[in-house]
């Protein structure tokens, strides 16, 4: 069995008299004891709102949750409030885009890891500071004694996302869940945190969810992807056989409208036209018809539904799917 | 494929696609416009604004007796505690002279109206030329803006500095008792508070990318600061010229409280009307009632459309 | 000659302190002696991480900051002597193009006034009606709809609005156009859309770039001839291919492999050259080598009492580092380990052993201990050009929007860009 299960999961904004809006739209995904699952977009497609959900972060004003989503065999939706907070930062942890901002600037970093252990672990004393200071070490933080006493803004960038990990990971979660953990970050050390992020899986046998817009990090470390598009997942596959062979439109696109640094020089970037905001309501058609080359009348006749056009387990939810591999080849593969 | 069901594609395209330009033009301040009738909190103020304005304009006309009409003079007796309550002819009662208080108050609403407004204008606008000055030196004016701007902002700090109420005792003790008194002393309370606002305001847009952006194009310093930093800094000091003017009445109600106001019989304010009546507050405690509650009232109204405003304002509220 | 040199550009920002009388107290070194020729109808791309001082470079040679020292020179005229009027009046050749496309349009005028304020200022165009024609003109040529002339910035998608920042530059008929991160706060799909166009507006009107971002591969692609920055000088220069095939200075090497590629045939074969520690503050710049104290390859002496000038290795590649050819045959082993050890073993205990080899110069332990914890605040009063503003920090921000709660940003996450 699945160690996360999020079936239909749906998250509406709005009522309230305002225009009701739609950031997740039946998302569909499992993640597996120590398995790296990758939730891909751009802005707007829903990914960080997904992550949100399953955290339970949403404001409970003006937010409708709907679906499933099943953790450890328990229901997170219909759980109760104190027993999800006790498996939020124990069992379930995230990792936040922006560090600083997740970071309480009054508090030094040692009291906020300590916090958790305490609350968590039920370590008191001398004891919460021993472990604290052994997970910066941990995380590669040097001179870890004396970093618990400083506060988050004598941090550098890289030093408070390790922090923000050490934190996650203080009492040995089951989940991570990773929100852009790099975005804010410099590319030398972004490496560096993906190299411990990949270092911690393989170790800990911590399942990721990572969240992400950059489908070069998603290569790299995801071992399932899940690619989204305007709430909904567009296509789901293995790494290797996403990167291989993508066959949605977008996925296909996107692929292609990235500069690549081993790409020969000269050679074109194929664009996706238009923007997020050309779209079509799932429940018409494909939200992705008025930008894609392959559009026809069928992809307007209600939604789409997840198929494997291709191969086994590689789920794409397309009426005029890339299947020609020619076609495919294009993209510098 | 055919041509026909290509732009048969393409029409059904469009017809499915939820377009979300809107293509409308319209700018920030008529974007807030729309937030602003949007609000209850703006319709409620702006109702008793109006009503209040309108007062202003017509009450003078349409009060049943002038202000200085002792007609029932023989029916009150304030040495003896005697005084004459609402009834059928006096709305309101009379006051301690005999003198009509529904009238009273409908002529005075329109010099409690004017002190509000003129004190506000005052301090607006001189605050406004001080605090832009400062805020263009330091902005644009480099090291030698950046003194400039010191030495200003020193002196706004000093009157700042001041209680208020004390400058505008010392201002009013200067210039003698009259309504003009009452209004400079109030405005120049406000002088500092609009000076700091705009300034840091603007201090906030001249580190903005678009202010650079028309550096980088070439454009003068003098453009961009009327064009591009003031326009985007005024918000904050829309909404406090709002709220002012609430306080504005007051603290002139306050003045006249302390004997400040205009002692001419013939031009009533509420804020003097409140002064008179507090003598007599143990017998005919209505009489500070009404011109109280109109001053609450009033300032009210514009607390509430300047609150509304603020956040109709809010770029972050957009949507 | 080159169409745009620059000779040993130096930008200090003084760091001040005082209540009244302002004190300065030190520099922030954010440019520190660059030289570098942008070819006519050429793309110099300029990469480097946040607080090599790449942004405050690009708006040296507009000289949106001040020059503290150094020549930049455009067709023959040093800008950086000029007087403020006939700057002023030179900027109309040198247009900049922004990283937030929303910050850098004035959210109140619309756009039609926005695209005639550097005419009006330039005096190009008699009146209104013919800078309209000329607008409408450039407007059709980025890909914007005739119809956005009476609309405001904010009613456009990001990718528009970074084209109307691309319209506004060139509206000016400028010679060199500086792109600072002109798509990093841009998604994806529509980084490339504005890549492709800044291609073929550059083909059509020889148009010279000056690209500076933080994506390697964005730089590479778009570059004739890339420039790599580090704490605010050129640690290596090469035409872009060369580059790829062969980046001599450590730094470079480090940076390239670090850069991920959206596939995983290559990402599980590469070998990331992982760098220990964090970049030392510009305000406090280490000696020698300014790259000595997270290079892998350091060596105990030169590296720390040196500071390398940038020598041509042959074929326009330029490098700045005292070993060079050693460490291209090889002759020179890593000194600090370049694997999953730099990242997880703290710093520390991979200085040790090498002070048990020599004596050690204070200047080998990692950037972290030599950077003073203190460092953030003295900063405070530093120019915000200085901080290269929100290089990444606030692309993230921009591009996912709907990471903010929907509370924060006051309306629903979907489709509200």
């Amino acid at each position: 069995m699945s160690l996360l299960t999020v079936d239909e999961l749906t998250v509406t904004f709005g009522g309230r008299g305002r225009k009701e809006s739609r950031a997740v739209d039946g998302v569909s995904f499992e993640v597996d004891q120590g398995q790296v699952v990758g939730l891909v977009g751009e802005s707007g497609c829903g990914k960080s709102v997904t992550s949100l959900a399953l955290m339970g972060l949403l404001p409970d004003k003006g937010v409708t949750v709907g679906g499933r989503a099943e953790f450890d065999g328990t229901d997170l939706f219909t759980m109760n409030p104190s027993a999800r907070r006790d498996l939020r930062g124990s069992k379930m942890a995230m990792i936040f885009q922006d560090p600083l901002s997740s970071l309480n600037p009054v508090v030094p970093i040692g009291v906020q890891v300590t916090e958790i252990l305490e609350r968590h672990r039920g370590m008191k004393g001398e004891a919460a500071r021993k472990e604290a200071a052994h997970l910066l070490d941990r995380v590669g933080i040097p001179d870890p004694t004396r970093r618990l006493k400083e506060y988050p803004h004598q941090l550098s960038g890289g030093m408070r996302q390790r922090a923000l990990i050490a934190m996650a990971v203080a009492c040995a979660p089951s989940l991570l869940i990773a929100d852009e953990p790099t975005t804010a970050l410099d590319v030398t050390i972004q490496a560096q945190i993906l190299e411990l992020l990949k270092e911690l899986v393989d170790q800990e046998g911590t399942a990721l969810l990572m969240i992400t817009h950059d489908l070069g990090v998603v290569a790299g470390i995801c071992d399932q992807v899940n690619v989204l598009y305007a709430g909904k997942a567009v296509e789901s596959a293995g790494r290797r056989e996403l990167f291989a062979h993508p066959t949605h439109p977008y996925t296909h696109g996107l692929l292609g409208s990235i500069p690549r640094l081993d790409a020969p020089r000269g050679e074109s970037l194929k664009p996706i036209r238009g923007s997020i905001n050309d779209r079509v309501a799932w429940a018409d058609g494909c939200a992705f018809a008025p930008r894609c080359d392959r559009y026809e009348m069928g992809c307007l006749t209600g939604t789409p539904q997840l198929a494997e056009p291709r191969a086994a387990g590689h789920q794409v939810r397309c009426v005029n799917p890339v299947l020609d591999d020619a076609k495919a080849e294009e993209v510098p593969a | 494929m055919s041509v026909a069901t290509k732009s048969e594609k393409i029409q059904r395209l469009a017809e499915l696609t939820a377009t979300k330009e809107t293509g409308t033009g319209a700018s920030l301040w008529r974007e807030a416009f729309r937030r602003l009738k949007r609000s209850k909190m703006a319709i409620i103020g702006a109702i008793i604004i109006s009503l209040f304005v309108v007062l202003a304009i017509v009450g003078p006309y349409i009060a049943p007796h002038a202000a200085t009409a002792q007609a029932w003079r023989g029916e009150v007796f304030p040495n003896r505690g005697e005084f004459v309550g609402p009834r059928g002819e006096n709305w309101f009662g009379l006051d301690h002279l005999g003198r009509d208080m529904f009238s009273r108050m409908l002529i005075g609403a329109r010099q409690t109206l004017l002190v509000g407004i003129i004190a506000t204008m005052i301090g607006l606008v001189t605050g406004f030329l001080i605090g832009g000055i400062s805020g263009a030196a330091a902005t644009l004016g480099g090291d030698a803006g950046k003194r400039i701007d010191s030495v200003i902002m020193r002196f706004i700090d000093m009157l700042l500095a001041m209680p208020s109420l004390l400058l505008a005792v010392s201002i009013a003790a200067i210039m003698g008792q009259s309504l003009t008194t009452v209004m400079i002393a109030v405005g120049v309370v406000q002088i500092p508070v609009f000076a700091r606002l705009l300034r840091g305001s603007m201090l906030a847009q001249g580190g903005a990318d678009y202010v650079l952006a028309a550096k980088s194009l070439g454009v003068r310093k003098r453009r961009i600061v009327v064009s591009q930093i003031i326009p985007n800094s005024l918000s904050p000091v829309i909404v406090q010229a709002t709220l002012s003017l609430a306080t504005a009445i007051i603290e002139a109600a306050a003045l006249s409280y302390l004997g400040l106001g205009n002692p001419d019989p013939a031009i009533p304010e509420w804020g003097v009307m409140l002064t008179q009546a507090q003598r007599f507050f143990d017998n005919a405690p209505l009489m500070a009632l009404y011109p109280a509650v109109g001053i609450i009232i009033t300032a009210l109204g514009f607390t509430l459309f300047g609150e509304a405003m603020r956040e109709a304002l809010d770029p972050k509220l957009r949507g | 000659m080159s169409l745009l040199e620059l000779d040993g550009v130096k930008v200090h920002f003084p760091i001040k302190k005082g209540v009244l009388f302002d004190r300065t107290v030190g520099h922030v070194y954010a440019v520190d002696g660059v030289s570098l020729k942008v070819e006519a109808g050429e793309t110099y791309g300029l990469v480097g991480e946040s607080g090599c001082g790449k942004t405050t470079l690009g708006r040296s040679v507009l000289r949106l900051v001040d020059i503290t020292e150094g020549s930049v020179v455009l067709d023959g005229t040093d800008l950086a002597k000029l007087p403020n009027e006939e700057m002023r009046r030179f900027r109309r050749r040198l247009q900049m193009v922004f990283q937030d496309p929303l910050g850098s349009l004035n959210p109140r005028q619309n756009i039609e006034s926005i695209l005639s304020e550097g005419m009006v200022a330039h005096g190009i165009g008699k009146n209104q009606e013919e800078r309209r024609e000329k607008i409408k003109a450039i407007l059709e040529r980025v890909g914007l709809p005739s119809n956005a002339l009476a609309r405001y910035p904010h009613e456009f998608s990001g990718g528009q609005r970074q084209r109307i920042g691309i319209a506004r530059a060139l509206v000016l008929e400028p010679d060199v156009i500086i792109c600072d991160e002109p798509v990093s706060a841009l998604d994806v799909s529509i980084q490339a859309q504005v890549v492709n166009l800044l291609e073929e507006l550059q083909e059509e009107l020889g148009l010279t770039y000056l690209v500076i971002a933080h994506d390697l591969a964005v730089v590479r692609h778009i570059s004739d001839v890339i420039g790599v920055m580090y704490l605010g000088s050129l640690v290596e220069e090469a035409p872009s291919d060369t580059l790829y095939a062969e980046p001599k200075h450590p730094y470079t090497k480090a940076l390239m492999s670090a850069v991920p590629v959206p596939d995983p045939e290559v990402e599980d074969r590469r070998e990331r050259i992982l760098l220990t520690g964090d970049l030392p503050s510009p305000a406090n710049p280490p000696t020698g080598c300014r790259f000595h104290t997270r290079c892998p390859w350091a060596q105990a002496e030169k590296c720390a009492t040196e500071r390398p000038e940038l020598k041509d290795v042959g074929g326009g590649h330029r490098v700045a580092c005292h070993y060079t050819a050693e460490i291209a045959s090889g002759e020179l082993a890593p000194t600090r380990p370049t694997g999953i050890e730099a990242v997880t073993e703290t710093e520390d205990a991979l200085v040790k052993p090498a002070e048990g080899e020599a004596e050690v110069p204070a200047a080998l332990l990692p950037a972290d201990s030599t950077t003073k914890p203190d460092a953030p605040a003295v900063k405070e009063k530093v120019p915000a050009a200085a901080e290269t503003p929100g290089d990444p920090a606030a692309d993230a921000v921009a591009k996912d929007q709907d990471a903010a709660t929907p509370e924060a940003s006051g309306k629903g996450p979907a489709g509200t860009d």
